[in-house]
């Protein structure tokens, strides 16, 4: 579905029994977009029930508190279930960002999403 | 050395007018070789300080406005984001990197204007936000 399509802002795939969902969009920063992006990583762990997790920010140039709100919010619900939630490929001024709001210490931020994979 | 870009206007209680007014502002530091850093910090400090001036200063009400005045030169970027809203204290703001606040889901918008701009100022009782960057040597 064509519509739906234009909706989607997370790219799935599955690798083993983990699932990589990579971010569509370089900047997440509108309430929008957010809330959409939101919506379809609650999925993951409300619907599909997947435990293994890795978000992959390679496409990301920016983002902002409201989408910062949002990872939070799916690392509890990973956390619920009993599964984990990992981060990889963040550019070094996103990266300052997590650092700055002391998240890089809540998040487990993996280089590259190889590594993320390893060991999970 | 290019001319001082300046923007005056008035804008709905509306994310999609915040984002054109963020659009045009970072493309004037473009215009002038901002290195990235800054673009960056300036995007995302406009991000900020609009989202709080329509969400909470404004809670969304359409019949209010946001008024945003920004001057870009080759030295500095200058932005006062003046919302309608009844105002706050900044200073009763929860301290985001407090233990018991790391894991709340929102909160972090005015931590991040502070460490990516030079000069973050609340007037007007909170309503006017003002934000400065001096361009960073590189």
């Amino acid at each position: 579905m064509a519509a739906a399509a234009g909706q989607r802002r997370l790219d799935i795939e599955e690798v083993g029994d983990v699932t990589v969902a990579r971010f569509v969009d370089k900047k997440i920063l509108d309430e929008n977009n957010i809330q959409m992006i939101g919506n379809q990583l609650f999925g993951l762990v409300d619907q599909d029930k997947r435990k293994k997790i890795v978000l992959d920010f390679a496409n990301v140039e920016y983002l902002s508190s409201a989408a910062l709100g949002k990872l939070i919010t799916m690392n509890n619900k990973v956390k619920t279930i009993g599964g984990k939630l990992r981060l990889c490929s963040i550019r070094p001024d996103i990266y300052e960002v997590f650092a700055i709001t002391k998240l890089n210490k809540l998040f487990d931020i993996k280089d590259d999403q190889a590594t993320a994979l390893a060991g999970f | 050395m290019s001319e001082p870009a300046r923007l005056d206007v008035r804008i709905a209680t509306d994310p999609a007018e915040a984002w054109l007014v963020q659009s045009q502002i970072v493309d004037w530091l473009k215009e002038r070789q901002y290195p990235a850093p800054d673009q960056f910090g300036v995007r995302l400090s406009l991000e900020e300080g609009l989202m709080n001036a329509i969400k909470h200063g404004n809670r969304g009400d359409l019949s209010k406005s946001v008024r945003v005045f920004c001057e870009v030169s080759d030295a500095r970027t200058y932005i006062e984001i003046h919302d309608q809203g009844i105002g706050f204290d900044p200073a009763a703001v929860p301290d985001p990197l407090a233990e018991e606040n790391l894991e709340k889901a929102s909160g972090r918008g005015l931590l991040l204007m502070r460490q990516f701009m030079s000069v973050v100022e609340f007037r007007d009782n909170g309503r006017l936000l003002v934000l400065e960057k001096q361009r960073s040597t590189e």
